[in-house]
């Protein structure tokens, strides 16, 4: 008996995680945005609520190291503060996503015949329409705002987690662990909690991470379009909105803030590809 | 084969239906009074009365879906009450506008991505596929609307090589034709780069896991070249998944230009039901939500006949 408090497969899974390089990398860029959203509600480098009209528009500076904006704001302290938004937007409407798909998705699964025919043909449904015209349509006129745009983003974020849990589930069904199981006399919902959704949980962090990062994006093209956070609120696609207009004068106010969308979106990508490969080695030597 | 594509139909036109249902109920639930919003605040009643009457709003509510309904079969879309013309010709005008831009922005797509795709799988685990992988990483990761400003930064106001916005119209003449291509090459790329990463991405992974098939190995046995083999043999059996994401990113294009129609001020479908929804212009939304919806539903449909087309091992069973 060993007294060491992690089992041997998972330290080696461990181990294995931090030697792929996709993985770390990602984890890397996606702890220090978090980090620099975290930091943002103690300290930035400039308060943004105080406009000094003096400084607009400036170049980069050792002062200002990414410039200031169109009132004068430090553009390095709003990439801070919009970090906080796009993530909040970004987990709650995969939490929907997850909370409602996940329990649809198994329970397909798990029930078989006619409930899983319905679910499906919803998911047809739901999947003719185009997302980000959806998602234009439901905060255009619920009105714009933060939570109009979570809620937008997490209805699209359901049909794919229920794609991905039923399909999980229903490879595991007919396994023999799961035969023993309700040879033993577990229902199915006592099977589905204990022994599907363990082994589905690497599958839907995967995708998790992907929906994680398509919901920044999604974020940020409501937000461009105004239909996202409101100002004064800053976010990253209404700071792209807002140096459309300067693009001529003030080039650099487009840069930073697609930048960080890039940055951030690319390393949950990285994470998502890591976490693929570490949770199922065999995808890796196909690749 | 033909009871495949029947089934495949009738879920089709299914989901439509559905579809119609989903997007009628929505649309009148919505707060406000379209009548209302039309005439103001200080609109006498009778003008508020006679109004509905004329909109058709006093009509319970399952006529009114029928009606709605029923007139999209025969191809009336409604007449739009800010723009005074029927829904049908608003959509042909702005498609005028979609539909090249999407098609020209798909054909790059698939040029650039279909052979970097198939290259870095032939050359997988070497320099070329890190850097074409890297890059297409990185290419999945870009707004579409922040490349844009980019491109309208680089290319439309340092060099002034192609306007940063607007559109001219097709026009008669070729020079008006030239002139409104030119205003859809920065939209059409800006579009066309995110694309092409996703796409190259798939084409590779697809190729990869075909390349390890054992008629490969067959096809190299027999002595055949390992282009002819890469090009000919892999390439077809990987085109199942995609043609799969051409078909969505096809449809996403048509709709999903709205946010490049707002960065270029185009004219196109987007910025059509974007307007129309701030208008409240609830006939225009409906109609041009459904015509998008049915065009998603049709290209699946196609992509779908498009497999067995591809794989003829589709064609026996399911």
């Amino acid at each position: 008996m060993s007294l060491d408090p992690v089992p041997a497969p998972q330290r080696r899974r461990m181990r294995g995680a931090l030697s792929n390089r996709s993985f770390l990398v990602g984890l890397v860029i996606t702890g220090a945005v978090i980090l620099m959203a975290l930091v943002s509600f103690f300290w930035t480098p400039y308060d943004i609520t105080r406009l000094a009209v003096a400084n607009r528009l400036l170049g980069l500076s050792p002062e200002h190291p990414f410039g200031t904006d169109h009132m004068g704001r430090d553009i390095f302290s709003m990439i801070m503060i919009g970090a906080r938004n796009s993530i909040a937007v970004a987990i709650v409407a995969v939490g929907i996503g997850m909370g409602v798909g996940v329990p649809l998705g198994t329970w397909a699964a798990a029930r078989g015949g006619w409930a899983d025919e319905v679910l499906m043909r919803a998911n047809d449904v739901m999947f003719a329409f185009p997302a980000l015209l959806s998602a234009v349509m439901i905060t255009a006129i619920f009105g714009p705002g933060a939570v109009n745009a979570i809620i937008a983003i997490g209805i699209f974020n359901v049909p794919v987690f229920a794609r991905v849990a039923r399909a999980g589930a229903l490879a595991l069904w007919p396994r023999e662990f799961i035969l023993a199981a309700r040879a033993s006399g577990k229902g199915k919902v006592l099977i589905t909690l204990e022994h599907i959704l363990p082994n589905i949980a690497g599958l839907l962090l995967v995708q998790g991470t992907i929906q994680f990062a398509l919901a920044i994006l999604a974020e940020a093209g409501l937000s461009y379009l105004g239909l996202g956070a409101q100002p004064p609120m800053p976010s990253w696609g209404r700071m792209l909105f807002d140096a459309q207009t300067r693009i001529a004068v003030a080039p650099h106010l487009a840069l930073f803030p697609g930048l960080a969308i890039v940055v951030t979106v690319l390393g949950l990508n990285l994470l998502g590809d890591g976490l693929r490969d570490v949770l199922d080695p065999r995808l890796r030597q196909e690749r | 084969m033909t009871a495949y594509l029947l089934r495949r139909l009738a879920i089709a036109v299914a989901t439509l239906f559905v579809a119609s249902l989903v997007v009628f109920s929505v649309l009148e639930i919505l707060p406000g009074d379209p009548a209302r919003l039309m005439l103001g605040l200080n609109a006498s009643p009778d003008a508020l009365a006679a109004l509905r009457t004329e909109m058709g709003l006093d009509r319970p509510l399952a006529a009114r879906y029928l009606d709605w309904l029923g007139g999209m079969i025969t191809g009336d879309f409604g007449r739009s009450l800010t723009y005074s013309s029927p829904v049908i010709d608003l959509v042909k005008e702005r498609l005028a506008v979609s539909f090249p831009l999407a098609l020209i922005a798909l054909t790059l797509s698939t040029i650039i991505a279909i052979p970097v795709g198939v290259f870095a799988a032939a050359r997988r685990g070497k320099a070329a596929d890190t850097v074409a992988m890297g890059l297409a990483q990185v290419g999945v990761a870009v707004p579409n609307f922040w490349f844009a400003l980019l491109l309208v930064y680089v290319f439309a106001v340092s060099l002034r090589l192609v306007p940063a916005g607007g559109f001219p119209g097709w026009g008669d003449s070729w020079a008006s034709h030239w002139q409104a291509l030119r205003a859809l090459i920065l939209p059409a790329i800006s579009l066309a780069l995110p694309q092409a990463a996703i796409l190259a991405r798939v084409t590779r992974s697809a190729t990869v896991e075909v390349l390890g098939e054992d008629y490969i190995r067959t096809a190299r046995a027999k002595g055949l070249p390992y282009r002819r083999v890469l090009w000919r043999h892999a390439l077809r059996n990987a085109m199942i998944p995609v043609l799969t994401i051409m078909g969505l990113q096809f449809a996403f294009l048509l709709a999903g230009t709205i946010i490049i129609e707002n960065v270029f001020y185009l004219p196109g479908l987007g910025r059509l039901i974007f307007q129309a929804i701030s208008q409240r212009d609830l006939i225009v939304v409906e109609g041009v939500v459904m015509l998008l919806v049915a065009s998603v539903i049709l290209i699946n449909l196609v992509v779908d006949i498009c497999y067995t087309i591809v794989d003829p091992r589709l064609r026996g069973g399911r």
